[in-house]
């Protein structure tokens, strides 16, 4: 971490992000489209009002994603990304939000010479990672994560679907902490033109969790996050329409520089949205 | 060990959208596949011979049982409708999606067969299908895709990556995690989350109940060993479950060994599909098991001539069956398995899939461990192969083939 302070205990980190008011929660894939631009796009981020950051690590077989993060994958994967550079990103980043490492269970698996995830928790948390999202790890497998977590204080974060129910709902919150990522409708990630109508029931099926609610998949606008923020959400996750913003400045051999300016833009604007529907909480529905 | 799992192997790693889809088939796996629940086994018993054609015969190999100086039988897969032992597996889960009111059937195909066998028991039960499929299996497996079209089947060609079986099966789950509410994921092997492997292997495992009395009434005991390919292990397992307890019986595992066993860290690649040979522990496709992996997690590119060997990881109980000894994996490498294509093809009268046709190349390199009687099953046959393999046994000088002169000013 250079040039910026050391972060405070990783949960009061995480939690203290969505302590004022509604937060924007951004999503890169580390390394995309190379490692030199995408650390500008990260820095990019928190000077639009990022809150807490997710950075992807990328990995081969990445099945809950959309195109969108699929091909930022193979970008960043092409471009060298892997485990140990990604630790290396994380520490040469010049950022003072929480970090959030979003990767699939076979990297962290793998990583060191001793069995399980300890290892890899153990460098993440060196490098000042916050807490991760794993999506193709469910409460049912995360036992040896969650200890790894509470071992080296960081924060493990799950997903809740549309088709979470009853005990499922209870085994999650159980084990969780951070936020709890509610994913807005069925599906891989990807931007959406709607916000989808799901969002509310998720919400309202959590409603007594004390952890932060952040609502993901399909997020595209401040006006998005303006109603997801008035459905009750303390917290808007964008992935797909950022990475989108990345992938047109690759396919149009854009400047570094302004690819980053429009992220940092983007990000403003659903900053914004996000705090426009906490302060009008009553707003003119269409 | 919970019930999830196999030893170390198996359990559930998909993504939380999946979970309650996992819960309902395993209830509904017990009610109705374990426990018979509204007739769910007798209509599935029936349905499979009638429209399947089982019981398949178990014949003996007569030049072969002379080539090798042992006695060699045959099972018979190739003979069930569609031409491969897929079916077993695809008509008892499309059944069961129908008994859990689902209205929609997905599938991932490698090889095309399972595509093939689960397009043919959608239209048998009248299910709208949709197959995912990699490009370049698309590609080398065309007369596959043409029965599935004209079965009725959407098939949805997958760009990603190299564009084989690993590619299909995750656009599969991604459907899926899409449509979980409505549509049933007809996984075509013995692979994915829990209970998918128990489930398939349950289905599959008709073809040992069936060689195991077959081969007492022929010989008037067991076979010494038991011989099957592996992809992903489903018609491994089908041959294998029943003679696992069966101590004397010692069971081998054909994995492709393809061009070679070395891997390229650099390029991601393993020109092969050995994962049971010289994969490592991982996670894929809901699945801890063995894989093909490089040193960060990275899942390895696999390869063989056969499109339904041609696949990173292998199921989850195989990988557990090996570790605890009672299966041996070997595996061929793909001139071996055209050898053995041509060798099976003039020598008994039988095409044999490309799959299967390494577990006869095994034959040919290590009869002599395998005692006096041995069955070796027979997947599937090899109609859909007949263009790989003459383009592949022309370009690889392959001497067991025969040459194709007879075509107007050769072959293109
Ligand atoms: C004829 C045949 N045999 C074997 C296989 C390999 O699959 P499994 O290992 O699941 O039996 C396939 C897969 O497509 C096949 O078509």
């Amino acid at each position: 971490m250079s040039g910026s302070p050391p972060r405070g205990g990783p949960t009061d980190g995480l939690a203290a992000a969505f302590a004022d008011g509604p937060a924007f929660v951004p999503y890169l894939v580390a390394g995309d489209p190379d490692y030199e631009g995408s650390l500008q796009y990260v820095e990019a981020l928190a000077r639009g009002g990022a809150d807490v950051i997710e950075l992807g690590l990328p990995f081969s077989e990445p099945i809950a994603e959309g195109p969108t993060i699929q091909s930022a994958i193979v970008r960043s994967l092409e471009a060298g990304m892997g485990p140990e550079r990604f630790f290396t990103f994380v520490e040469a980043l010049d950022v003072d939000v929480p970090l959030v490492c979003m990767t699939y269970y076979n990297l962290l698996y793998q990583y060191g010479t001793e069995e399980g995830p300890r290892p890899f928790v153990e460098r993440a948390a060196e490098a000042g990672i916050a807490g991760f999202v794993v999506p193709d790890l469910p409460a049912e497998e995360a036992g040896p994560l969650r200890a790894a977590c509470d071992e080296f204080g960081l924060d493990l974060i799950f997903i809740v679907a549309p088709t979470t129910r009853g005990e499922r709902l209870a085994r999650t919150h159980e084990l969780i902490s951070g936020y709890v990522y509610v994913q807005a409708r069925l599906g891989t990630t990807g931007a959406r033109e709607e916000v989808s109508d799901r969002t509310e029931s998720s919400l309202e099926r959590i409603a007594d969790w004390e952890v932060p609610k952040a609502v993901g998949f399909g997020i595209k606008t401040g006006e998005h996050a303006a109603r997801i923020v008035r459905a009750g959400a303390d917290g808007i996750i964008v992935g797909s329409a950022l990475v989108d913003v990345v992938a047109e400045g690759v396919e149009e051999g854009r400047p570094t520089a302004e690819t980053a300016a429009t992220l940092e833009e983007r990000a403003r604007e659903l900053k914004r949205g996000a705090l426009h529907g906490a302060s009008e909480p009553e707003a003119e529905q269409p | 060990m919970s019930d999830t799992q196999f030893g170390r192997y198996g359990g559930q790693y998909v993504p939380e959208a999946l979970m309650p889809a996992l819960e309902e088939l395993e209830d509904a796996y017990e009610r109705y596949v374990l426990g018979n629940e509204d007739g769910f086994l007798d209509e599935f018993r029936e349905r499979i011979r009638d429209f399947g054609g089982r019981p398949t015969p178990l014949g003996r190999a007569d030049r072969l049982s002379d080539r090798y100086g042992r006695e060699v039988y045959l099972k018979r897969e190739d003979l069930l409708h569609g031409g491969a032992h897929k079916l077993n597996n695809a008509l008892g889960q499309v059944l069961l999606a129908k008994y859990m009111g689902k209205e929609r059937i997905i599938a991932e195909t490698g090889a095309g067969q399972h595509g093939t066998a689960t397009a043919m028991a959608a239209a048998h039960l009248g299910m709208p299908c949709e197959i995912y499929m990699g490009r370049t299996d698309v590609n080398r497996q065309r007369p596959n895709v043409f029965r599935m079209r004209i079965n009725g089947a959407e098939v949805n060609p997958v760009d990603i990556g190299r564009g084989t079986l690993k590619e299909a099966i995750s656009e599969t789950m991604r459907d899926w995690s899409r449509t979980v509410e409505d549509s049933h994921y007809v996984i075509g092997s013995v692979v994915g989350p829990s209970p998918f492997p128990r489930m398939v292997r349950d289905f599959q495992a008709i073809i040992s109940e069936e060689a195991r009395e077959q081969i007492r009434e022929r010989t008037g005991g067991l076979p010494d060993s038991v011989v099957a390919c592996a992809g992903g292990g489903s018609n491994t397992m089908g041959m294998f479950h029943e003679f696992v307890p069966d101590a004397d019986v010692s069971l081998y595992a054909v994995e492709a060994g393809g061009s070679s066993l070395e891997v390229d860290e650099d390029t991601g690649v393993a020109p092969n599909s050995a994962s049971l040979s010289t994969g490592a522990e991982g996670v894929l496709h809901g699945a801890r098991t063995r894989l093909l992996q490089d040193s960060d997690g990275q899942i390895m590119e696999s390869h063989s001539v056969s499109a339904g060997l041609d696949y990173a990881g292998v199921g989850p109980e195989l990988a557990y069956l090996v570790d605890e000894g009672r299966v041996t994996p070997v595996n061929v490498d793909d001139d071996a398995a055209l050898e053995a294509f041509h060798r099976l093809s003039t020598q008994e009268g039988i095409i044999p899939a490309l799959e299967t046709a390494h577990a006869f190349a095994y034959l040919e390199g290590a009869a002599a461990e395998l005692g006096e009687v041995v069955i070796v099953n027979v997947s599937g046959r090899g109609d859909k192969d007949l263009e790989t393999v003459i383009e592949e046994t022309e370009t690889r000088g392959i001497e067991a083939a025969p040459e194709m002169s007879v075509f107007d000013g050769g072959l293109r």
